[in-house]
């Protein structure tokens, strides 16, 4: 793993702000030329939504100012904008919707007050969440809460089939699909899982073909959420989120033990699980004639399971060109749920090639960032926790797109911020929150270490009861337990995460451990192993 | 309105959105080329440091310069091994070398013991000292049986690592 060291960290929140103000005028912009390009005239509240939209974007960046002063500067506008633009081909389809008096015309209304509940709920994250690393007390009650989450569309009376898949639940008047939010609980469940987990998963096994694999006994886990996620595809029918799962799973394995062959092994099993499901079930076989065969007259007018929504995207994008219809120009509106699934579809026929290109780019700045801030971050656990939400949001992208764009088969995931739905825009702007938390824990520079001689001793090394490792990076999975050894390290890259993680569960493979007896520093003073080691030094 | 005001603005809007693009990308811009990257299995991982180059972070808690005859080491280098790269600085305190996370420099190294050496200046001199550990610490080619002078720019083999005192 390699490690990142920035030669001077500025906090950035000047340069957020900064990003903010063309990030929010895309998002108002979008929303004027949109009611331009269908009504032709400038909507009526667009005063009061861009005054609205300034407010929330503020209060997020007044609170990452007071509790996250380090966070990435470039997170906030690029969620901000992907947000922006999502309200404002939502508000356009809505427009559409309306004027053929369709029931579901309000899904602007609707997406605007989820993004302020959304906000309201990072913002929450933010002020509530001070230490990633507390979410690592809480590794197994996420795993029983994302389970129960995955679950709860199954429990007779709660859960609800919409569209051939059984993943809502709708309480009262309130749907939600739980599998949203089911994702964030696994993935940290699957970093604290794996960061203690790891040096048993990444044991060398046997060598075949330039490949490590593992024991056979050590593919317990991966077996175990391969089960899983296939009971997903099979009980709820949703190819996507049992896709999603399995994915991140192995994406957090993969970077927990860099073995490459943790990727073999479960894209083995993926293709396998495929394969089944396609021969075995008629809703994932039809996924597959839909995409293989979508011109095809016979597929693209059965119904239900037909390509014609497929199609006609491919359609729209394609009279969208290089550069557009523009805003409000186009027919985005007769693609079946251009504003869920369909999403990229509308906007790259109204945006054009050249529009959802930048769009794609801001997904990727906003993934890169989640991975820097991966690098950058000291502990084990925040490495994994961070990698595997930029993941789910990479992931995510690439299976939307892929199956919009005919690449992949196409399954019902959202478009992360873009797509209309509750449960997705929360959750990721919980991600985001997450993301952003991690990220000033990885962008704020150590501590100062007062480094004071003293005569006899020299240097003290560290403070007891400091919570935060020192050394420019090395890491160390727990609060409190500063990692001890090379605390100045000149201009070089931290230790391994490994080794901090191993050295400290302590149950590392280990050819060589001989019980030392304790010595001296120095001569002057003589500290017990295990008991005050720091505070002997200190001394 | 007009068709021309009407391609004014739709390309206008594209603009916009790759003006966000590509200013957030300056940004980053700095995040790239302000650091190094350092991947410790490669030979030659030391990647060329970053064409800007400020106080590096690391740099900070400075370690006291405590005069030490006129040409001292001031530094332990970890010249092989999983830690290559490293470097400590030295003060006139005792090193501490082995995988136990107490230690002083901390190997990830298999082959070395928890606590297998220390390293400690005595006079004008820096010597190591073999804790009992199982693969031994040699100087050069030799083992070392009993505190051993490190002269300046010897290596000492610590499992697969090797270690060297630097001015």
């Amino acid at each position: 793993m390699a490690s990142v060291q920035p030669h001077r960290v500025r906090p950035g929140r000047g340069t957020e702000l900064l990003l903010l103000v063309p990030a929010l005028g895309i998002g108002i912009a979008g929303y004027v030329l949109a009611g331009l390009g269908v009504t032709g005239s400038v909507p009526p509240h667009v005063i009061a939504y861009a005054v609205g939209t300034t407010v929330l974007a503020l209060v997020v960046h007044v609170v990452l100012r007071l509790r996250a002063p380090y966070a990435d500067p470039v997170i906030l506008p690029v969620v901000v904008a992907l947000n922006g633009i999502g309200l404002a081909m939502i508000y356009r389809i809505s427009i559409a919707y309306a004027a053929r008096g369709r029931a579901d015309a309000d899904i602007a209304d609707r997406q605007l007050a989820w993004t302020a509940i959304s906000v309201a709920l990072a913002i929450a994250v933010l002020v509530l969440l001070r230490d990633h690393r507390t979410l690592r007390r809480y590794t197994y009650t996420a795993m029983v809460a994302g389970l129960v989450l995955v679950l709860l569309p199954l429990v007779p009376g709660l859960g609800q089939t919409i569209n051939g898949a059984r993943i809502w639940v709708r309480v009262g008047p309130v749907g939600m699909q739980p599998a949203e939010f089911a994702k964030i609980a696994l993935a940290v469940f699957f970093a604290g899982y794996l960061v203690t987990h790891r040096d048993t998963l990444a044991l060398a096994g046997k060598r075949v073909l330039g490949l490590q694999l593992p024991r056979a006994r050590d593919l317990g886990p991966i077996i175990l959420v391969w089960a899983a996620s296939l009971v997903v595809l099979v009980l709820q029918r949703d190819l996507g989120t049992s896709l999603l799962f399995f994915g991140l799973f192995v994406a957090v394995l993969y970077l927990a033990t860099e073995r490459t062959s943790w990727i073999v092994i479960g894209l083995v099993l993926f293709v396998g699980g495929a394969a089944a499901a396609a021969a075995t079930f008629g809703h994932v076989g039809a996924r597959f004639d839909v995409w293989l065969h979508a011109l095809d007259s016979d597929i693209y007018n059965r119904s239900p399971g037909g390509s014609g929504q497929l199609v006609a995207g491919l359609f729209g994008m394609a009279s969208g060109g290089l550069f557009g219809t523009g805003l409000g120009q186009g027919r985005p509106d007769l693609v079946p749920f251009s504003y869920s699934d369909f999403i990229v579809a509308a906007l790259g026929e109204e945006l054009g090639l050249t529009g959802l290109l930048a769009i794609l780019l801001l997904y990727t700045i906003l993934v890169s960032r989640g991975l820097r801030t991966a690098i950058g971050v000291r502990d084990g656990f925040g490495k994994l926790l961070a990698g595997g939400l930029s993941f789910v949001m990479a992931f995510q992208l690439f299976v939307v797109v892929g199956g919009v764009t005919r690449l992949i088969p196409l399954t019902g995931l959202t478009t992360p911020f873009l797509a209309y739905g509750g449960s997705s825009l929360v959750a990721n702007w919980v991600i985001a929150a997450l993301l952003l938390r991690i990220s000033d824990e990885a962008r704020r520079p150590v501590p100062a270490v007062r480094a004071v001689a003293t005569p006899d001793i020299g240097i003290p090394l560290s403070a007891p009861g400091r919570s935060r490792p020192v050394g420019g990076g090395r890491s160390t999975g727990r609060t409190g337990t500063p990692a001890v050894g090379t605390p100045v390290v000149v201009g070089e890259a931290p230790v391994r995460t490994s080794t901090a993680t191993r050295a400290d569960d302590g149950d590392g493979p280990a050819p060589d451990d001989s019980p030392t007896a304790h010595l001296g520093t120095d001569g002057t003073s003589t500290t017990e192993p295990g008991t005050d080691e720091r505070g002997g030094r200190t001394r | 309105m007009s068709e021309l005001t009407i391609t004014l603005l739709r390309l206008g809007y594209l603009a916009l959105l790759w003006f966000l693009v590509l200013s957030a990308i300056t940004v980053l811009r700095r995040d790239l080329y302000g650091t190094r990257i350092i991947d410790r299995r490669r030979p030659g991982g030391k990647a060329a440091p970053a064409a800007e180059a400020p106080v590096p972070v690391g740099e900070t808690p400075r370690a006291p310069r405590r005069p030490r005859g006129a040409g001292g080491p001031t530094r332990l280098v970890v010249t092989e091994g999983p830690l290559r790269g490293t470097t400590l600085p030295l003060g006139s305190s005792a090193v501490l070398v082995g995988r136990a996370p107490s230690c002083t420099l901390v190997l990830d190294d298999d082959y070395s013991s928890s606590r297998h050496a220390r390293i400690f200046p005595q006079g004008e001199q820096w010597f190591v000292e073999d804790l009992g550990s199982t693969n031994g610490t040699f100087v050069g080619e030799t083992r070392v049986e009993q505190p051993t002078p490190v002269p300046t720019g010897t290596a000492v083999r610590i499992g697969q690592s090797l270690l060297e005192l630097q001015r």
